[in-house]
């Protein structure tokens, strides 16, 4: 009976600390996405600055209230503009961005297509 | 005849790029957030920074006045220089100087004030400087001129003599 009660804690205390870390995990990840605005090239994550700091308690808060990763994003999109995700959407001033690797990619098919392929024919 | 398009694609390529980041080396890369903010000023709720009253933003703007917003703290430099500005503007009658005390010690920012004398008629708190990121406002001292729940003018840095000019200009 002593040991089921003792194993009973630690299954309690396990699950609460793979939740905790769950969370805790998608709160890092959000920061690492977000661009500090006051010291450029450093993530949110990384920076200890004010407004880094700041971000992250309003993630965490908004992460507990239930807000979503994307939704995390979208209000501090309109709040500070897109600049502050790392990763740029795809518009009209970005296209050439991320189409610029896939063209890349699909000529030196092309190339490698047209001197090792057609020259052995 | 067939192989020649292949340094050709290769020459335009490189010349594209060049032109692309010789361009981009002239660019600032300093950010600054864009014009199209958020017009309306955002809800929130907070204490009173002599009182510990709690209020919320409806009354603070309730007023059908100008209003100046103006983010400090005592341990920003640049706010120890705008103050002489934020005395003179606090002088026009239809102009109300609210300040947000952000991330401060309130002894501290007593200080600051009995110093320099006080320019607000409502100083607001922000201990964990979550409402500056309501505002969008991402450091100290920035400024918002309000009128009627909107925001007209966004001030990042400190204030000088031409803000005061142009402020002094959209109030009257």
């Amino acid at each position: 009976m002593k040991y089921f009660r003792f194993l009973v804690i630690i299954f309690f205390m396990s699950i609460f600390q793979i939740s905790n870390a769950i969370e805790n995990d998608l709160g890092i990840k959000i920061t690492k996405n977000l661009r500090c605005l006051i010291c450029q090239g450093q993530s949110v994550y990384d920076s200890d600055s004010e407004f880094a700091n700041s971000v992250k308690i309003l993630v965490s808060q908004k992460l507990d209230e239930g807000f979503s990763e994307k939704e995390i994003y979208s209000f501090l999109k309109k709040k500070f503009g897109e600049w502050i995700l790392y990763e740029p959407e795809f518009n009209k001033n970005t296209y050439f961005l991320w189409l610029l690797p896939i063209l890349m990619f699909l000529l030196g098919g092309v190339i490698v297509f047209k001197i090792f392929i057609l020259r052995k024919n | 005849m067939k192989y020649k398009i292949v340094p050709f694609i290769v020459t335009f390529l490189f010349i594209v790029s060049f032109i692309f980041f010789f361009k981009g080396l002239k660019n600032s890369n300093i950010y600054i957030p864009s014009n199209d903010f958020e017009k309306e000023i955002p809800f929130f709720t907070t204490r009173l920074f002599n009182s510990n009253i709690k209020i919320n933003s409806d009354e603070i703007f309730k007023n059908n006045k100008y209003y100046l917003m103006n983010i400090w703290s005592s341990w920003c430099a640049p706010c120890r220089d705008e103050h002489q500005y934020l005395m003179e503007l606090s002088k026009e009658k239809n102009l109300e100087i609210i300040g947000l005390n952000y991330k401060d010690n309130t002894l501290n920012a007593k200080k600051f004030l009995n110093e320099l004398k006080n320019p607000y008629s409502n100083i607001i708190l922000d201990p964990d400087g979550l409402i500056a990121i309501e505002w969008g406002a991402y450091g100290v001292p920035e400024s918002f001129l309000i009128y009627d729940k909107s925001i007209i003018k966004k001030i990042i840095g400190p204030l000088n003599e031409n803000l005061v000019f142009e402020i002094n200009g959209l109030i009257k």
